[in-house]
């Protein structure tokens, strides 16, 4: 008896809110516009109801999705006939406010501006088998030019480029290139951590606490180099400023980087940068205390956040996707300096204003900022300048004497890795208060 | 590194499984086991984050983080306690549901800002030397409910009548059944009210702890954590809330470790080579591992003192439990 009046008390609550899911099927972007907070009530409450609605086919339903993903997890884009069409593979979701999204930009950038293409992107790809899988069948689909965006993908890049001779892969962060089609690209993000690392310096001076803080992804060439620029203009403006350092183990993990942050905040630190994907740096800052974030221009939000370092592919991509169809596009290994303008100090360049934590730095901090900036721009300052000697690193040994320059293998390699380099990217600069494990 | 802001920090992460591990030791106790703490609390991190953006009220969004969190749960019930089906692989695809659930409608969520709960200090609890600090300064409201909702919790099921009917319906139904108490109505209310708390564990996450919708990595797990707290805990409130708060101590002080590089004057082996942190970020998982392999053998169930019924349907006018 009982059993029966729940079953049918449950069959009448799903058919009722199965009518009234039926009248909003987009929940979701309700949140974007925010007027009239009653009638979004009602919508949230529709969201609830429409969590319950799926609940009667629950158990049979989520076994038929988990079978199906797995077969086919990933909806392959489809290409357009007439077209030059161009396909981005990313890491993380095409939102996550930093470097995925500053590739997204790229993408609508290249749709925008250059003519007769078709772009397309594929989300969440997991590095490894899934992305080879995801590469090839873009190939399959027809697309012309592939971009995969994140170290993990190189692999698979390579494989499926040289099944595929007559489409170009374009693969970022790595080192491999084939000299026909597949070729590896990437910046010297170095020179904008330099400058804001000249930033987070005379901030320290101005608030007389001389800590920062570094929160590290993966101890490889990239990370420690970034750390190391960004330590060498902090030593430029604040001769007494440390740098303490947290490592992630991660390129996006949010919660993550946000307790790293407030690790890095209650230890003392007055300005945080940040090597990973989302802006915690500046938004878990407390009252008085500043963040740097980095990837993407418009993550620097918060009052809090002084400046972001951020990634302007859509150039650089254009200019790959129209030297494809030329057929003037050759792989290889390129590695662009801040004067290709695909790089940029988030209120510094062209349009932008300063955030307030920088609009009341000394003015002559600010002048070295601007005059460095314009010399990068120029093609006057690159990546070797701010690896210009003297330099020391943190246990007292010199890396590279007055007036000598590290070397472009210096700068990208682990000798345990076979790279061709003397002195090698695995020393901290001598303000860093941190320690590296042993490689051997 | 400071022990203070360490425990600060554990309080404070450590509410998240507090209230996600008492809501499964409500359910528990009343005899069904739900392993989809995870996707409860990600589709109520969800709900509360897009209610408080709409709406502006941190606190309805709360409200509607339980009663998403306790919608969900209502599927489990009626899948084990209508249909008697297997609690275990309920429990499992409850998880899946919640968490693609929550994933389809937190699109777009990411990067908004929706109003937080409020963070304040208690005046004078707050000026205790040591404790004060930690526990009674700059804390999120949740923070301080926790602390009054333990003993609380413990009072209600160890020392009240309606919390004796909840032993009872998990210890031995058809007693609790021939003594007049109902023993479906309350194991359907318990696993509403378990996936209530989980619910708020959610929106402790997203809308006060580490605010922000990032989609499965707003729980990151810590759902199965809270399952594996239960069984350590012994299906006790208090001992839970003490292993939460340590579990998120432990969790910041991973990080902290990284810093100094002496400790009491000895050397610090984190700041030597970071890479020893990897263990210790692996030992509340290992313990979940530990308590949920445990768990299932039937002679330490006795001993630890699970509720007997536990995982066992009730059918009315049958023999056994």
């Amino acid at each position: 008896m009982k059993k029966s009046r729940v079953l049918t008390l449950f069959v009448l609550l799903f058919a009722m809110i199965f009518t009234l899911a039926a009248c909003s099927d987009e929940p979701a972007a309700e949140p974007e516009a925010k007027p009239a907070a009653e009638t979004e009530e009602t919508a949230v409450e529709e969201v609830e109801q429409a969590a319950e609605a799926t609940e009667v086919e629950e158990v049979a339903e989520a076994t038929e999705t988990t079978t199906e993903e797995s077969s086919d997890k990933y909806q392959i884009p489809a290409a357009e006939d007439g077209k030059y069409n161009v396909a981005f593979v990313y890491v993380g979701p095409h939102d996550d406010g930093g470097w995925t999204q500053a590739h997204d930009v790229g993408r609508v950038y290249v749709e925008e501006n250059v003519a007769d293409v078709h772009t397309a992107y594929i989300e969440l790809v997991a590095e490894g088998a899934d992305a080879e899988q995801v590469i090839r069948s873009l190939a399959r689909k027809g697309f012309d030019v592939i971009f995969t965006t994140s170290f993990g993908y190189m692999d698979a890049s390579e494989l499926v480029a040289d099944e595929f001779p007559n489409i170009d892969i374009v693969h970022l962060t790595g080192f491999k290139a084939n000299g026909e089609n597949f070729g590896n690209l990437m910046g010297a993000m170095e020179d904008m951590k330099y400058l804001a690392g000249m930033l987070a310096g005379s901030r320290a001076m101005v608030d007389g606490n001389p800590k920062l803080g570094y929160m590290a992804t993966f101890p490889i060439p990239e990370e420690l180099r970034l750390g190391n620029a960004f330590a060498l203009g902090a030593q430029e403006t604040c001769p007494d400023c440390t740098v303490d350092v947290r490592w992630l183990n991660t390129w996006h993990d949010p919660i993550l980087e946000q307790d790293a942050a407030k690790s890095l905040f209650d230890s003392g630190a007055q300005v945080v940068m940040t090597g990973a994907d989302t802006p915690a740096s500046a938004e878990a800052a407390p009252e008085g205390k500043w963040g740097i974030t980095y990837d993407y221009s418009e993550n620097c939000k918060v009052d809090a956040c002084l400046t972001s370092m951020y990634w302007n592919w859509g150039p650089e991509y254009a200019r790959i996707v129209e030297a494809s169809r030329d057929g003037t596009w050759k792989g290889g290994w390129e590695y662009f300096d801040a004067n290709t303008g695909a790089m940029g100090l988030y209120g510094f360049m062209d349009g932008e204003t300063m955030q307030p934590g920088v609009a009341d730095l000394p003015a002559e901090d600010i002048a070295m900022v601007e005059d460095t900036l314009a010399q990068m721009l120029a093609g006057e300052f690159d990546r070797f300048d701010v690896f210009t000697g003297p330099i020391t690193d943190n246990q007292g040994n010199v890396i590279v004497a007055e007036g000598e320059t590290l070397d472009q293998e210096d700068l990208d390699g682990f000798q345990q890795f076979g790279a061709p380099c003397e002195i090698c990217m695995y020393w901290w600069n001598e303000n860093i208060t941190a320690e590296l494990p042993s490689l051997d | 590194m400071d022990l203070v802001i360490i425990l600060h920090a554990g309080l404070a992460t450590g509410t998240i499984l507090l209230f996600a591990a008492i809501g499964e030791i409500f359910t528990e106790r009343a005899g069904i086991l739900n392993l989809g703490v995870e996707g409860m609390m990600l589709i109520g991190a969800m709900a509360g984050f897009s209610s408080s953006l709409a709406t502006g009220s941190p606190w309805l969004g709360l409200i509607m983080a339980m009663l998403a969190g306790g919608a969900l749960s209502l599927a489990h019930g009626l899948v084990t306690i209508h249909f008697q089906a297997d609690q275990v692989v309920s429990g499992l695809s409850l998880t899946f549901l919640g968490t693609g659930l929550a994933l389809v409608l937190g699109e777009g969520l990411t990067g908004q800002n929706p109003a937080l709960i409020p963070t304040f200090t208690i005046p004078g609890l707050a000026s205790i030397p040591i404790i004060g600090g930690a526990f009674f300064a700059k804390q999120s409201a949740l923070v301080y409910l926790g602390y009054l909702f333990v003993p609380a919790v413990w009072y209600y099921i160890n020392k009240t009548r309606p919390g004796m009917h909840l032993r009872a319906v998990g210890e031995k139904p058809s007693a609790a059944d021939t003594m007049g108490v109902n023993v479906y109505r309350l194991r359907y209310f318990y696993v509403f009210v378990g996936g209530c708390l989980a619910g708020l564990a959610g929106a402790t996450i997203s809308l006060s702890v580490s605010p922000g919708w990032y989609s499965a990595q707003t729980t990151s797990g810590q759902g199965w954590i809270a399952v594996g707290l239960v069984i350590f805990a012994q299906w006790n409130p208090i001992r839970a809330a003490v292993g939460g708060y340590l579990f998120g101590a432990l969790r910041r002080g991973i990080l902290d470790l990284q810093g100094p590089a002496l400790i009491f004057g000895i050397t610090n082996p984190l700041y030597i080579n970071s890479n020893y942190g990897f263990f210790l970020q692996m030992t509340p998982y290992l313990l979940t591992i530990l308590a949920l392999v445990l768990g299932a053998r039937m002679a330490m169930k006795k001993r630890l003192g699970a509720p007997a019924a536990l995982g066992i349907p009730y059918i009315r006018g049958e023999r056994g439990l």
